[in-house]
């Protein structure tokens, strides 16, 4: 797909946003980075699609993407899901930037639901879609009493909810969006990542952005903060395992997708993100399933 | 009551801002963002169009930038009334306010005729990102005290030796850290260069 030239005659500014609102929203995000972990309101505009599909993670791309941006966008770890591709064409059209799906060559990786399992690096900002981002809206429904609750720092509710789990479950139940201490102040939502990518966000080496377009909230963790994931002496956090390795690609360690193949019951486990596992097998890796039939869609390019 | 009266804007006598304002304020955001982000590193903004007398590069781009009519502005009298605040009721249209309670941003050249960092906006309980973002426009941002700094967004350590900044000052970084989640938010610009210590940042004077 080819960048639309600057054209002076579009009908939008550059990068949708008009400027003022880029810049009540750069405002915020510099509030964000110094108060780690707090959501700082915003004015949260209508965007062309609905809330739901990606306006935080659009908005705060939108105030901070330049021309020499490269631009990744994922959806559940991959590139060629629909909600993807489309933001991923939107800024390609709006923003006349380069788009990829490697996330090493990416400045900007936008994100739904996972963090690359490759390593990110100083330079890059990794932008979350975030539908929730108040970790404590399920325990407590009013805002004006979970502000009070993150002004003093009261965070009892959150730790009698884990025990409960623990004494009703065995273990702490929760597996998405599990809550985190961002630098030993702030009670935050990890946004729904599952839990196996909670330990990558603590001393991290992008800056991580996120974003609620329908709750009108932007927090962030810089890099090198410590991002602690809440549990207990005698329930420690865990991340999850799979006995399975990739069918595609055989990675031991990458958080995996299962895939119905039939009505009979067949499955494959499958890395979720789908640049890691296309560069593994592009490297030689074989999963015990790589010359099925999805192997040869998973490397077409989206 | 405003800093100055009004007065009418003599067009003629306003230097240009960005030539392409869309480009160069995302330009200098990402700087702004990237010191905010890492406390202690050193952006370079000599891309940014030449401020007014009495502003440098990097001040006045970080006015262009964030600056607007949602932001209660406070000007140091060295700026009040001159060449600069008209550039800035003229290109960022901020109003500016005599109450540092009430300033979104201030901006401070003469540093050691400042308020305390404690006289400014320190944020709400519920609400800390009401408080004042300051820029102090300093004579360098090398060659004075060396200073150390942990927190977010810092590996290990790192070293800042900020320049022309007056006795106690640090003592006020101190006690502006100490009370986080209140506190304000510190930008320094010399010259073309910028870096800035949000009140995350835990600042200790070398020798101390």
């Amino acid at each position: 797909m080819t960048a639309r030239p600057n054209q002076p005659e579009r009908y939008y500014n550059y990068a949708y946003l008009d400027e003022q609102t880029k810049r009540m929203i750069r405002r915020s995000i510099l509030k964000a980075l110094a108060i780690p972990g707090y959501q700082v309101p915003f004015g949260s505009r209508e965007m062309p699609v609905p809330y739901g599909w990606g306006t935080g993670g659009i908005q705060l791309t939108a105030a901070i993407i330049g021309p020499d941006d490269v631009y990744k966008c994922i959806d559940q770890g991959a590139d060629d899901t629909t909600n993807a591709v489309s933001i991923r064409r939107f800024f390609a059209q709006v923003a006349d930037v380069a788009v990829t799906e490697d996330t090493g060559k990416a400045t900007i990786i936008q994100t739904r639901h996972r963090i690359p399992e490759q390593p990110l690096k100083a330079g890059q900002v990794l932008v979350f879609q975030v539908p929730q981002p108040e970790p404590l809206r399920g325990l407590e429904a009013r805002e004006t009493e979970t502000r009070a609750m993150h002004a003093y720092e009261e965070y009892g509710l959150q730790y009698v909810s884990l025990y409960e789990s623990v004494a009703t479950y065995g273990r702490i139940a929760s597996t998405v969006g599990y809550p985190t201490m961002v630098d030993e102040r702030y009670l935050m939502s990890p946004s729904p990542i599952p839990k196996f990518d909670n330990p990558k966000m603590g001393d991290n080496e992008a800056i991580l952005l996120f974003g609620a377009g329908r709750e009108k909230r932007i927090y962030a963790v810089p890099p090198h903060t410590s991002v602690r994931s809440l549990d207990f002496e005698d329930y420690p956090f865990e991340t999850q395992t799979w006995e399975e390795d990739c069918a595609l690609c055989g990675a031991e360690e990458s958080y995996l997708d299962e895939v119905v193949l039939d009505d009979a019951g067949t499955r494959m486990f499958v890395c979720s993100d789908s640049h890691f596992c296309a560069d593994r097998r592009a490297a030689g890796h074989i999963g015990p399933m790589a010359d099925h039939e999805l192997a040869a869609l998973e490397t077409e390019p989206a | 009551m405003s800093a100055s009266a009004p007065t009418v804007l003599d067009l003629a006598e306003i230097a240009p801002a960005f030539n392409d304002p869309t480009r160069e304020s995302q330009a200098v955001f990402r700087k702004v963002m990237d010191a905010v982000a890492r406390p202690g590193t050193i952006q370079d903004l000599a891309f940014a169009p030449e401020a007014p007398d009495g502003l440098d590069r990097a001040a006045g781009a970080v006015a262009l930038t964030l600056f607007d009519f949602e932001t209660p502005t406070w000007l140091d009298p060295a700026l009040r009334g001159g060449n600069a605040e008209s550039w800035m009721r003229f290109h960022c249209g901020c109003p500016l306010t005599d109450d540092p309670v009430k300033a979104a941003f201030a901006l401070i050249t003469d540093v050691m005729g400042a308020p305390a960092l404690a006289a400014f906006n320190q944020g709400d309980a519920k609400y800390p990102d009401r408080s004042t973002t300051l820029v102090f426009q300093l004579p360098g941002l090398e060659g004075g005290p060396r200073v150390t700094l942990t927190g977010p967004g810092i590996k290990g350590e790192a070293l800042l030796a900020l320049a022309g900044l007056p006795e106690g000052f640090w003592d006020q970084v101190r006690a502006n850290q100490a009370k986080f989640q209140f506190g304000v938010d510190l930008i320094f610009v010399a010259g073309d260069r910028l870096t800035a210590l949000p009140r995350s940042t835990r600042a200790t004077i070398q020798g101390n």
